[in-house]
C-alpha cells in the first residue's frame, strides 16, 4: 500500500487521527503537511526533498492534541523518535511511524523495536559534504578554528530557527528565554551569539541525532550543525554511544556507571 | 515628478566613485560564500547580477540588530549617565528592489510614532537609496497587491530601470538630486521609454483593502491556528522582514556599570508576550502568527494609514517551513 493509500486507511479508520508527512507547497518544495482527515490524505507526497524532520513536530502542544499521529518516517525521524523515547518524551503508542520500502510500499513501524531494526540497515547519517567540513574543522588550529566560527556567528541574528527546528529543541523553557536570572545574553552581539551556540552545542552533545535541520533552518546559512555533529560525534568516542540508535539509551553525560574507566570520578 | 535620465555602466562607475569620494559608503548585494547580502562594495562590478531579493533586508542600515542607546557607571551613590550621540555612517544602499525601498516608511511610522527616535533618525538623515527595478520575480513576491510595483518609486531617492542602455535613472528627491550632483555628467536626458515595459509583470493576487476591511471579523476564526499548526515559532520572518520593527530593550549590568541595548525581537517568539506573571495573552502559535497578519495588515493600516507589509516575499523565502505570507493572505481573503 502506498503513503496515500494507507494515509487514507488509517485516517478512515480512526487509528491514528492525523497524518504528519509532506505537501507541495511554493515553487512545488515539498513542505511539512498535517492531514487530518482521509480526505486530505491524497495531497501528501514523499521523494524528493521531504527532507524535513518532522520528528520536531511530535513533542509540540497543538500537534499533541491533534491525537494519535502517524508521521513519514525517513531514517532522521525514527533517529530522534527513539531519541525522544529515550528521554521520555514520547511513548512507543503515542506516534505510528510509517517508513517506505525501496518501491514506495509502506511499512508501518509500530514498536520501537520495529524501528531500531529497520535503522540498523541505514548507512551513516552525515553526509560526505558535511564529513569533508568536519574533517576540515578538525585539521585547523584552534585560532584558526576560533577565527572560522567568530566570522559565522557574527551573522547569527538570534531568530532561533536552529532551537525550532530542532527535534530534541523540546523544553518548554530554554534556557535562552530565562530571564531571572539572565543565564545569556539576549542580543545578537558578540558575546550573546557564542554564548548561545556553545550552551546549545552542550545541550545536544549526546542527544543530537545528527539530522542537520538546525543548519537548513538557518536563514543566513551559518552551519551551526557541525557544532552539534562534532559534539555528538565526541560523545560517541568517548563513551561508544550514538543518540537516536535506541530507545532505551542512558544519556551519557548524566550517567554514572561503576565500572567507569576513568578514576576522578569515583 | 520624477527627472528621467539615462544613465550608462560607465556612468554608474563614476558615480561610485564619486559617492566614496564624498566619505559614503556603499552597500549593495553580492554574492559571497554562496549568499546574496548586502555588503560595502567600491564599485558597480562587485554588485551580484542575478539575484531577486537578498536574504536579509536593509533595515539593519537604520535599525541594526543590535544597538546601545545608554551606558552607566555607579560609583559612591553617584550614577553617572553617558548619552551616547548616535555615530551614523553616511550610507548609500543600491540595488535594493522597489519593494524594501518602500519599507522604510513602515519603520518610520513606529519610530517617529510619539518620540522621535534619535538612533533611527540619525542612520536615515545619513541613508540615501538607489533601487533597482525588478526584470525578474519568483512565486514569493507580491508588491502589486500591497499598492506597490516592480517600477515603484516609493522610499527611493533614486530607481534605476535596467535598459538597453544601462539604466533609466528617475531622481526623485532632494537627497537623490544631491547624488545626482555628484556625477552631474553621467545623467544624460532620457528619451521617452516605456518603462513598464521594461520591467516583469506582477499581476495583483489579492484585493488587500478587502481583506483588510475582513480581519476585525476573522480574529477568532480557527484559520490562524490551522494555519500555524506547521510554523515551529522561530523569528526568521521577522528578523529578514524590512518592515518588522519590534525591538526588545536589555539591561546588561553588573555593580558598577551598565548598558542598555536595543535588539530586534520577533512577535512569533513565546517570550515576546509573556507577561511577569507567568500569563501570556498569545498563549500558542495560532494566536501568535495572527498577531504577525493583523498586525501588518490590521492595525498599520488602522494606526498609520499604511500597511506593515510590502511584498518583498523574504519572509516566504527564509522560513524553514514554508509559511508562505501571500498563501496564507489569500486563504484569509477567500475564507
Amino acid at each position: 500500500m502506498d503513503l496515500n493509500e494507507k494515509a487514507k486507511q488509517l485516517l478512515e479508520a480512526g487509528t491514528v487521527q492525523a497524518v504528519l508527512g509532506f505537501e507541495p507547497g511554493t515553487h512545488g518544495a515539498p513542505r511539512p503537511a498535517f492531514a487530518r482527515g482521509a480526505d486530505q490524505a491524497a495531497r501528501l507526497v514523499s521523494g524528493p526533498g521531504c527532507d524535513q524532520n518532522l520528528a520536531s513536530y511530535v513533542t509540540r502542544a497543538p500537534v499533541k492534541r491533534l491525537g494519535k499521529l502517524a508521521v513519514l518516517a525517513t531514517p532522521k525521524v525514527l533517529r530522534a523518535l527513539l531519541q525522544l523515547m529515550a528521554e521520555r518524551q514520547i511513548q512507543e503508542q503515542d506516534v505510528l511511524p510509517l517508513a517506505l520500502d525501496a518501491a514506495g510500499q509502506v511499512v508501518e513501524l509500530a514498536t520501537a523495536q520495529a524501528m531500531e531494526e529497520h535503522l540498523a540497515l541505514e548507512p551513516d547519517p552525515v553526509s560526505t559534504q558535511d564529513r569533508e567540513l568536519l574533517d576540515r574543522l578538525g585539521r585547523m588550529t584552534r585560532a584558526e578554528r576560533w577565527a572560522f566560527w567568530q566570522g559565522e556567528l557574527s551573522r547569527c541574528v538570534k531568530c532561533y530557527a536552529c532551537r525550532s527546528s530542532c527535534p530534541m529543541c523540546y523544553c518548554e523553557h530554554c534556557t535562552m528565554d530565562c530571564n531571572r536570572p539572565q543565564w545569556v545574553p539576549v542580543p545578537s552581539h558578540a558575546l550573546g551569539n557564542l554564548e548561545y551556540h556553545m550552551v546549545r552545542s552542550m545541550h545536544l552533545a549526546g542527544r543530537c541525532v545528527q539530522c542537520g535541520d538546525c543548519g537548513s533552518a538557518c536563514p543566513v546559512g551559518i552551519p551551526v550543525h557541525l557544532l552539534t555533529f562534532n559534539a555528538e560525534q565526541t560523545v560517541h568516542a568517548q563513551f561508544g554511544q550514538r543518540a537516536g540508535a535506541s530507545a532505551k539509551l542512558d544519556y551519557a553525560l548524566s550517567t554514572f556507571r561503576p565500572d567507569d574507566k576513568e578514576n576522578f570520578i569515583r | 515628478m520624477a527627472d528621467t535620465y539615462q544613465l550608462s555602466s560607465a556612468s554608474l562607475d563614476a558615480l561610485f566613485t564619486a559617492i566614496q569620494g564624498d566619505g559614503r559608503r556603499i552597500l549593495a548585494p553580492t554574492d559571497r560564500d554562496g549568499r546574496t547580502e548586502l555588503n560595502p562594495v567600491r564599485n558597480p562590478g562587485e554588485v551580484a547580477r542575478d539575484y531577486i531579493q537578498t536574504t536579509m533586508s536593509a533595515k539593519a542600515a537604520v535599525f541594526p540588530k543590535v544597538e546601545q542607546l545608554l551606558s552607566y557607571t555607579l560609583a559612591k551613590g553617584q550614577v553617572d549617565l553617558v548619552d551616547p550621540e548616535p555615530q551614523a555612517v553616511p550610507t548609500v544602499v543600491f540595488g535594493i528592489r522597489p519593494c524594501e525601498a518602500g519599507g522604510f516608511a513602515a519603520l518610520d511610522a513606529v519610530f517617529n510614532w510619539d518620540t522621535r527616535d534619535k538612533f533611527f533618525n540619525a542612520r536615515l538623515d545619513q541613508l540615501a537609496v538607489i533601487a533597482v527595478g525588478c526584470t525578474r520575480r519568483d512565486e514569493a513576491c507580491f508588491c502589486t497587491s500591497v499598492g506597490g510595483g516592480p517600477g515603484s518609486v516609493k522610499g527611493s531617492d533614486i530607481l534605476l530601470t535596467p535598459w538597453s542602455e544601462g539604466f533609466l535613472a528617475e531622481v526623485l528627491t532632494d537627497k537623490g538630486r544631491a547624488l545626482q550632483a555628484l556625477a552631474p555628467k553621467g545623467f544624460i536626458p532620457a528619451p521617452a521609454v516605456d518603462k513598464a515595459a521594461l520591467l516583469v509583470d506582477v499581476p495583483a493576487a489579492f484585493d488587500q483593502p478587502a481583506l483588510t476591511a475582513k480581519l476585525p471579523a476573522l480574529f477568532d476564526a480557527e484559520l490562524w491556528g490551522n494555519q500555524a499548526l506547521r510554523c515551529i515559532g522561530c523569528g526568521a520572518c521577522a528578523f529578514v522582514c524590512p518592515t518588522c520593527v519590534c525591538f526588545d530593550l536589555q539591561e546588561e549590568a553588573d555593580g558598577q556599570s551598565g548598558r542598555r541595548l536595543r535588539s530586534w525581537d520577533s512577535c512569533g517568539h513565546s517570550l515576546f508576550t509573556l507577561h511577569a506573571s507567568g500569563h501570556n495573552p498569545r498563549a500558542n502559535q495560532g494566536a501568535r502568527w495572527r498577531q504577525r497578519v493583523y498586525h501588518k495588515f490590521s492595525y498599520y493600516p488602522d494606526r498609520y494609514g499604511m500597511l506593515g507589509c510590502v511584498g518583498c516575499g523574504k519572509c516566504t523565502r527564509a522560513c524553514p517551513v514554508d509559511m508562505n505570507l501571500q498563501e496564507h493572505l489569500l486563504e484569509a481573503a477567500r475564507s
